[in-house]
């Protein structure tokens, strides 16, 4: 391939089969990546796709570029000794709901803390997809699953939140067979930092229609779809989202004749990290889900900071293997050996 | 000389025990600063030419209650006119800071050796917390001993009064005092020393000028006759050795600069990924000074991502190091079994400490061998290497990275707490003498029409290394099965059995690039044989030699490769008429010896946290001979 020649979408498939059960998310999100490849002008050969294990983390082996599946809930280490060693490369994270909050929650926490140049794909369909079907931390409560006939009991994770929490500058959602997720991997590539990204994904065998609530084509009034500078409005722009500034949380407002300004609907500034938390945790039902770039706040990167630190320590001492074997305080022998 | 390039003369095999050799320990609470006047006494001992071996032996705690038994910290250094391989088994010389440092240190005193101890630490209260009754010092329950008490605390506080420090300060500079005494002691150089303080308190010149005074005023009270001529001065001559430039290292510092030297002889940007933990903290941190060698070092959240970000580095074409104790090698083994699946380089390094579990972290064992060559899920064969002293670690690490970069395998470096902090002359070496071994990069795009094989191997069975930003060459890895013709997912059983085969003949094919097992001292065939490894080599040594000196038919062999073991091993052990293994477990290398050999190993063991004497192996030399 040369520089010169237009990457298509195939350009980024393998020739292998696709292995996930017919219907599955997985299969809408492979796509969606593969056709946004050739708009991020990138080379096959300088991207590196870096999964965990779970059924979406099989995903690398479907991308013809550079992939390591690794083990279950460590991707984002690995990730971090690639983007390490070598910052060109474009890294990708894979990941499942239990890859990487229940066994990888803590690498999860720490690749966005530390803010690695990469871009973290959370394939959540709340279950354990691979090993059929035990409820996951992001499951909700009264779940059954092989593993909890009777209902899980333990309130879920929000992967978004804990994101944020973690010190994320980049959060934000899509849903695996909507239109707009091209459009968020697009701004998550474009994000320098870690790009985390929460994709609704179904399971169609054994977590069938979980989302439908609000990815279901006759909900998708309770979709609300953010952007940055427009006001925050959902259902065919009937609706809003406005701040109580009383108690300090949101609220959903009616806009009548498209005058959101005067129900007083507040525009979308991806920087506002404290409205970004309450969307976050905007609960569904008496609210809509939101969609699109949550947050989004560029701070330097956890590898051009190591990178500026190596080169700043190294700045001006020339490497001499002799001299740092000999390094310390010496001395010399002169004398030829006795016999004792 | 305890140093790895050292050969033992004929003489010095049929020589007794040296003679010309003192043990010292100073003992003291964690917060008297034991550890670095035993180092600097080392510093001192090197610069005066005699060979030595250090036994840094610290306490659990940082900072146990004061004076208390579980707060002591105690250094011991063996130091004489002839090679020396042991810290020592008994000390000449006990310096006890307080009470409980006697209390901790006395029993192991040779008869008639000699206690120094500061009188002015010995009120009720100490001794009440160190268990004493009566005081030691005036119950003539030390009568076996050459006891020499005064007022350390005192003559202190007298030689920086002119410093106006504070009484806790200046009582700080206690252990300046007590090595001025241990220089005058044995007929040292105080200047280099002097120089080291004020480089060392650059900042605050005046407590380097405090120092400087309690040491000097340390120093003086051994010359002058205040004493009375009650603490006997001994001139060390200075050991033999072969002529070239010496400095002292210990294992952590040998192990982390042999690192380098070994990704440099490789070709190769180094990546470390540690998390701290005793006594392996200190490779993390000597190696995150030295960026300047194309090392980057990074400090994971655990040792999950610590192996996990070395594998990603080695992927992305960097030479991938990681380094724990055995707790943190528990939880790496996961990992280690990607690296073997996807056959990436990466070196890891154990310092063993006491387990199980948390166990003894602050002492030493060797009983991580079965975790070593066993300790993972599948058939998932490593070569394991070890390290026999401080010195001998720099080789081993290189050899590490050797094996590692040649084969396309996860190498594991055993060491110990022993030789992480033990210190040691050491002959620097010339790095013209090491060959380099250049990695190649596979970097030749399949003929159009053909499909990369990231699994395409070379005659030793290892695998092509392609980095990520090659052109054409994409390829997808991981930890499931992958047919050995075009690394795609295959779980065919005939596939499964020939990739698990040629994982085990390429790691097997390591010995084709290591030397036959030499007879360490003696000679191939005889009554018995002693096989050591890692650190015991020491105690092992002198043993054995001294055995011969009395005409005892004995031999000692050393490993470096634990596995593979080198191609002569076996025929080798079955020349001796009996087998000891001197280990600090409960036998491990002797299984894996009777499992590969069918020989009839017999383990001689100890797992009390200290190294062993060389009393010890003798008699268990008799024992075997009896
Ligand atoms: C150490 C370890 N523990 C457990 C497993 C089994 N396991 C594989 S995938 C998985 C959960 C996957 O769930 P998720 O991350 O949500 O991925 P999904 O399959 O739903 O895409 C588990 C428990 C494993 N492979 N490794
Ligand atoms: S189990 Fe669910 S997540 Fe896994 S492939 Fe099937 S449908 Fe997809
Ligand atoms: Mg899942």
């Amino acid at each position: 391939m040369n520089e010169m020649t237009k990457l298509t979408a195939k350009d980024f498939a393998t020739d292998q089969e696709v292995r996930w059960c017919p219907g599955c998310g997985d299969y809408a999100v492979l796509k969606a990546v593969q056709r946004t490849m050739p708009e991020l002008g990138v080379r096959p050969e300088n991207v590196v796709f870096v999964s965990g294990i779970g059924c979406s983390s099989r995903f690398p082996y479907y991308m013809e570029t550079y992939g390591f599946h690794t083990i279950h809930g460590r991707a984002p280490t690995f990730a971090t000794g690639i983007k390490l060693a070598n910052p060109e490369l474009d890294v990708w994270i894979i990941t499942g709901d239990g890859d990487a909050l229940s066994i990888g929650g803590n690498h999860t926490m720490h690749v966005l803390r530390r803010n690695l140049d990469c871009q973290i794909l959370l394939f959540n369909n709340e279950i354990y997809g691979l090993t059929k079907g035990q409820y996951s931390p992001t499951s909700r409560v009264g779940t059954r699953s092989p593993s909890t006939p009777f209902g899980s009991v333990d309130r879920p994770a929000s992967p978004c939140a804990f994101a944020l929490g973690s010190g994320a500058r980049f959060v934000a959602r899509g849903i695996d067979v909507h239109k707009n997720l091209p459009e968020v991997l697009k701004a998550a590539h474009a994000h320098k930092g870690a790009s985390f990204v929460e994709i609704y994904q179904n399971c169609v065998v054994y977590n069938d229609d979980i989302f439908a609530p609000f990815t279901a084509k006759e909900n998708a009034g309770n979709q609300l779809w953010l952007k940055a500078g427009e006001p925050m409005l959902f259902a065919n722009r009937s609706k809003g989202i406005a701040l109580d500034r009383e108690s300090l949380s949101l609220k959903v407002v009616d806009v009548d004749g498209g005058d959101w300004a005067a129900a007083g609907v507040i525009v979308h500034d991806p920087r506002n990290r404290s409205i970004a938390h309450m969307l976050v945790e905007m609960p569904f039902g008496a609210f809509p889900t939101a969609l699109g770039v949550l947050y989004e706040d560029p701070a330097p990167t956890f590898e051009s900071a190591v990178a500026e630190q190596n080169s700043k320590a190294s700045a001006g001492k020339a490497p001499n293997l002799q001299a740092l074997v000999g390094k310390g305080q010496s001395w010399e022998v002169t004398k030829e050996p006795h016999v004792i | 000389m305890a140093s790895a390039t050292h050969l033992v003369t004929p003489e010095e095999a049929h020589s007794d025990a040296p003679l010309e050799a003192v043990v010292v320990r100073f003992a003291g609470d964690s917060g008297d600063g034991m550890q670095l006047t035993g180092g600097q006494f080392t510093l001192s001992t090197a610069l005066a030419g005699n060979d030595l071996a250090t036994f840094p032996d610290f306490p659990a705690e940082i900072r146990a209650p004061q004076g208390t038994t579980f707060g002591i910290s105690a250094f011991q250094i063996n130091f004489g006119s002839s090679a020396i391989e042991t810290a020592g088994d008994a000390p000449d010389v006990l310096i006890a800071m307080n009470p409980a440092a006697l209390r901790v240190n006395v029993a192991a005193l040779k008869p008639g050796g000699l206690i120094i101890a500061d009188v002015g630490e010995f009120g009720a209260r100490n001794l009440a917390k160190a268990g004493y009754a009566t005081n030691p010092l005036e119950d003539g329950s030390l009568a076996k001993w050459q006891l020499i008490p005064f007022n350390i605390s005192q003559l202190t506080l007298d030689a920086v009064k002119p410093f106006g420090l504070g009484n806790k300060e200046a009582l700080r500079c206690k252990n300046m005092w007590t090595l001025g005494l241990a220089l005058w002691m044995f007929d040292r150089d105080k200047a280099p020393i002097e120089e080291w303080v004020r480089t060392k308190f650059a900042k605050a010149p005046e407590l380097a000028e405090a120092n400087i005074a309690a040491l000097r005023a340390g120093h003086a009270y051994g010359e002058t006759a205040e004493i009375g001529g009650q603490i006997p001065q001994r001139h060390l001559d200075p050991a033999p050795a072969e002529p070239g430039l010496y400095r002292t290292v210990t294992g952590a510092e040998a192990i982390s600069i042999g690192l380098v030297a070994g990704a440099q002889l490789a070709g190769l940007p180094m990546f470390f990924g540690g998390y701290p933990i005793t006594p392996a903290s200190a490779i993390l941190h000597h190696l995150s000074r030295l960026k300047e060698y194309g090392v980057t070092t990074f400090q994971a959240e655990d040792e999950i991502a610590a192996i996990g970000s070395a594998i990603g580095a080695s992927f992305a074409g960097s030479l991938g190091v990681t380094s724990s104790s055995g707790p943190g090698i528990a939880l790496k083994a996961e990992a280690m079994g990607l690296a073997i699946m996807t056959e990436l380089p990466l070196v890891i390094i154990n310092s063993q400490r006491g387990g199980p579990s948390t166990g003894l972290p602050t002492k030493t064992e060797q009983s991580d061998l079965y975790q070593a060559v066993y300790g993972r899920n599948g058939d998932a064969p490593m070569p394991v290497i070890a390290a026999r002293s401080p010195a001998d670690a720099f080789d081993c690490a290189i050899e590490a990275c050797r094996i590692a970069t040649q084969f396309m395998t996860p190498v594991m470096l055993l060491t110990d707490g022993y030789i992480a902090n033990a210190a040691e002359p050491w002959k620097v070496p010339d790095m013209t003498d090491y060959q380099p071994f250049p990695v190649h990069f596979h970097d030749e795009a399949p003929a159009e029409g053909k499909a990369v094989n990231p699994y395409a191997r070379d005659e030793k069975l290892a695998r092509v290394w392609i980095k990520p930003g090659t052109p054409g060459l994409t390829h997808r890895i991981g930890g499931i099965e992958k047919n050995a013709a075009t690394g795609h997912i295959d779980y065919a059983p005939a596939n499964h059995q020939a990739m698990t085969d040629v994982r085990a003949n390429k790691v097997l094919n390591v010995r084709s690039s290591i030397p036959d097992q030499e007879v360490t001292l003696g000679e191939e065939g005889g009554r018995l044989v002693v096989v050591g490894w890692g650190s015991t080599f020491g105690p092992i040594h002198q043993a054995v030699r001294r055995a011969r000196a009395r005409g005892l038919d004995v031999s000692h062999v050393h490993l470096r490769h634990i596995w593979p073991m080198p191609r002569n091993l076996g025929d080798l052990l079955k020349s001796y008429d009996r087998i000891i293994v001197p280990e600090m477990n409960t036998g491990q290398l002797k299984t894996v010896l009777r499992d590969q050999y069918l020989v009839d190993a017999k383990p001689v063991t100890k797992v009390s946290g200290q190294p062993f004497k060389i009393a010890e192996i003798e008699a268990a030399i008799e024992d075997a001979l009896a």
